[in-house]
């Protein structure tokens, strides 16, 4: 690194973002000092990467179901491949140049305020974002919500591993409850121009919304399955997001044990709706409706705002799938409870795990006395 | 009455360069010296100064707070120089070696028939007793303590560890006098552990008198922290010693020969090791004897007395451990890989993650050097992340953490008594957050000391 931006140097203020920069080019040349003279070859970036790469499918998919239910609602067929996925792409690319940009600044200043090294965790959250908002959301809105859950979200609690809650989610979080208009009700989930005219008999709602009403889309089993229906950008496909699941349980990074949590608490709550004649879907549709696949794979399982104990992990994936859906099912204000759910279930990890923690070590007292 | 106990977790790091099971060369060094920072918990005070003749065996330091624990001359010569650092805190006593060695006889004695107060005091006054370690802490242990057992651990399963049976075999005697000499200084026993997959005609498996365990498992199955946690976990106000191979050896040969005799086998190891195979040397031998094994690489070279887990960077100008038989060589990796996090195969490294594909050549050994391999981030990920390698009953993050707090409380519900740095050293390898582990385990268990002092 150039010597103005060490300490003393008259670009020192830079220093963080140049060193952000420039391990992000080239691997440190850093050695270990003592203890461990070799280490193992996975860094956080690398974890990080794989996190991106894992919800890639969602988010191409996502880009192209954007222009397709756009089609569809003007009349169009939609069978458009590259010009739904070009539609798509350019609505949500000024979501990610806002999200990287509003949050990746904030992070570079904290970071050069404690100094320290820029740590990559917004790399994730920054992606995750654009993902679960409506696409049409209008972009100070979503700047306002970015800062809001870096500052308040994350850097005062000491920056990336420190932080209680998701960043990702409590920037739709924010949004949801500031700007409540544009992030429910039938018009915000169907990218829309101005000069658009739509179809007779368009309906705007996300099948979870819909309850059964016809709409423009299909709403089978295959249709949900494949993701070919309303919703935020991310959220749709199962499919897609299966085959991030798949890629994150298979490197680690995500625990298996949050995800399968999550659906048995959701099909445990879901099977007592049935049964009560409460729900009007089968619990199993549940799964593949609204955000609850994207949430269970890439939202609950951050492993900082997580559990951490392994018996911790399974009590806090069912207490979200379980939350989710009594949000669901016995409140008639919002349809989606997920993002909720999550949020709760990151606030009392912490207690989980210290139950979890307290009971194992008595167990282990108990143990050794009578040994 | 032996007992099996299969450990799932653990981790053989696959570096390259293991020792060719044959001693190469007899290095009687020229310099040795004599360091008082071997030994945790001992504060040392000066017997000798510059000039003065010392035989094998005669003492050279003292303990402050306990002025019987001696440390004792591995040669015979001349004090040539004291080694002070900063605060003039005493690193180390040079002695050069005389050309004829002459050593203290400290007699001939038969173990079985002394009492344990004749033992102590001849372990004391020969330098011998510091080879004993007290857990917890994993300081020299106090002499007027009665452990409640003693651990020995017979296998290392370091990475590339020096081979038990090649260096003990021949000990074997002297190691069960040692056990015989020990045996009386606890009220309990004294655990042997072996491993589970040696050779079961092995010589070291003849050993009387001792409680054999039998540990089938990865590294670190060979630690003797691990082995004690899963015999006889220490409780708060427990006191447990443990005592190497090494130091049995040498303890007995007190007994059989009546010498303080360090001499032993050292396997010189690593990827930068030319024709790595073992020595037989003192400790405290400078690393410049070792110049067959690293040529003229010295400047990107590391000097690891002992394994590259949690042995410690001496430098060239260093020299082999009290406690240690091997040595390892490094390459220091300070180069700069241009994009190595995301590249997708990265073919030379080694990763236990699944992101990269290490998984696909389990039998391949890497040349490993001392690149940190990213930047240094808070924990990020989980705890079961790192206790996926770590076949203990605790959770090391959340230990580690209540040591960075500096919380007595937590550290003791999560089991500082039960460890020691180095039985948490694989976490340290597999931590994509590039924390010290181990420094700050070991910062920890300083603050107990000073805390329950």
């Amino acid at each position: 690194m150039n010597k103005i931006f060490e300490k003393g140097g008259k670009l020192h203020w830079l220093h963080s973002t140049v060193d952000a920069f420039e391990t992000f080019l080239r691997v440190p040349g850093t050695v270990t000092r003592s203890g461990s003279h070799v280490r193992d070859a996975i860094d956080l970036k690398r974890i990080l990467i794989i996190v991106l790469i894992a919800a890639a499918p969602a988010a191409l998919f996502g880009m192209w179901n954007v222009g397709y239910q756009h089609s569809l609602a003007i009349g169009d067929t939609g069978l458009n491949i590259l010009g739904n996925f070009w539609y798509g792409f350019l609505k949500v690319l000024p979501l990610y140049i806002v999200s990287y940009v509003v949050g990746l600044g904030i992070e570079f200043a904290a970071c050069q305020i404690r100094g320290e090294e820029v740590s990559e965790g917004f790399l994730v959250s920054g992606f995750f974002i654009p993902l679960i908002v409506p696409v049409d959301i209008p972009l100070w809105m979503l700047a306002i919500a970015v800062a809001f859950a870096v500052i308040f979200g994350k850097e005062v609690f000491g920056g990336t591993g420190m932080n209680i809650w998701n960043p990702a989610l409590l920037t739709r979080a924010f949004l949801f409850f500031s700007y409540p208009s544009y992030m429910s009700g039938s018009e915000c989930w169907i990218s829309l121009r101005k000069t658009d005219t739509v179809i007779d008999g368009f309906t705007g709602a996300t099948p979870l919304a819909l309850d059964g009403a016809p709409a423009q889309y299909g709403t089978g089993f295959w249709d949900l399955f494949i993701g070919t229906v309303p919703g935020s950008v991310g959220e749709t496909s199962v499919i897609a997001i299966l085959l991030g699941a798949i890629i994150l349980i298979w490197t680690g990074v995500a625990s298996w044990k949050i995800m399968a949590g999550t659906v048995i608490g959701a099909l445990a709550v879901g099977l007592i709706g049935d049964l009560a004649g409460i729900s009007k879907v089968p619990c199993y549709m549940q799964l593949i409706y609204g955000g609850f696949a994207f949430g269970a794979v890439f939202m609950a399982t951050d492993p900082v705002t997580s559990a951490q104990t392994e018996c911790g992990k399974w009590i806090y994936g069912i207490l979200i799938g379980a939350l989710c859906l009594m949000v669901r099912l016995f409140n008639p204000g919002y349809v989606e409870g997920m993002m909720l759910a999550i949020l709760l279930a990151n606030t009392f990890a912490p207690l989980i795990d210290h139950l979890v923690i307290n009971a194992h070590l008595s167990r282990k007292a108990k143990k050794l006395k009578a040994a | 009455m032996s007992q099996n106990i299969v450990l799932k977790k653990g981790l053989n790091i696959p570096i390259g360069g293991e020792a060719e099971l044959r001693v190469s060369k007899a290095i009687a060094p020229g310099i040795t010296a004599v360091r008082p920072t071997d030994f945790k918990g001992l504060l040392p005070r000066l017997l000798v100064k510059e000039g003065d003749s010392v035989l094998c065996g005669s003492p050279v330091i003292a303990d402050k707070k306990n002025p019987d624990i001696l440390l004792t001359s591995p040669v015979s010569g001349t004090v040539k120089a004291l080694v002070r650092g900063e605060k003039r805190k005493l690193l180390a006593v040079l002695i050069e070696a005389d050309d004829e060695q002459k050593c203290i006889d400290f007699g001939v004695k038969d173990p079985a028939s002394m009492d344990a107060g004749e033992i102590t005091a001849a372990l004391l006054e020969s330098g011998l007793w510091p080879w004993i370690i007290q857990r917890p802490y994993g300081i020299v242990a106090d002499p007027a303590v009665r452990p409640s057992n003693i651990f020995v651990s017979a296998f290392d399963s370091a990475p590339l560890a020096a081979d038990g049976d090649f260096c003990f075999a021949s000990e074997v005697k002297n190691i069960q006098a040692g056990i015989n000499a020990l045996s009386k200084l606890t009220d309990g026993e004294v655990h042997v552990s072996y491993d589970a997959d040696g050779d079961p005609a092995s010589e070291l498996r003849k050993l009387s008198g001792v409680h054999a365990h039998f540990f089938k498992g990865k590294h670190p199955a060979g630690n003797v922290g691990v082995q004690i946690s899963h015999i006889r976990p220490i409780r708060k106000g427990d006191t447990v010693w443990t005592v190497s191979l090494l130091g049995l050896a040498a303890i007995g040969k007190l007994f059989t020969k009546g010498r303080y005799d360090m001499r032993r086998k050292v396997a010189v190891c690593g990827p930068m090791a030319i024709e790595p195979s073992y020595v037989e040397t003192l400790p405290g031998m400078p690393m410049k004897e070792l110049a067959g094994f690293y040529g003229s690489n010295a400047p990107e070279t590391r000097f690891v007395s002992g394994n590259v887990l949690s042995g410690r960077n001496e430098g060239v100008d260093g020299y082999l451990g009290f406690f240690d038989n091997q040595i390892t060589l490094l390459r220091e990796g300070t180069e700069r890989e241009l994009l190595g996090w995301l590249r997708p195969l990265r073919w030379k490294q080694f990763s236990t993650d699944h992101s990269y594909f290490s998984w696909l050549t389990p039998k391949r050994k890497y040349d490993m050097d001392t690149n940190l391999h990213g930047g240094v981030r808070a924990f990020l990920m989980n705890d079961g992340y790192y206790a996926k390698v770590l076949p203990m009953d605790i959770y090391p993050i959340y230990l580690t953490k209540a040591c960075l707090a500096g919380e007595i409380e937590k550290m003791e519900q999560f089991g500082i008594y039960e460890v020691l740095p180095e039985d948490l050293a694989v976490c340290e390898f597999v931590d994509p957050s590039k924390n010290n582990i181990q420094e700050i385990i070991a910062k920890g268990i300083d603050l107990m000391l000073k805390e329950m002092a």
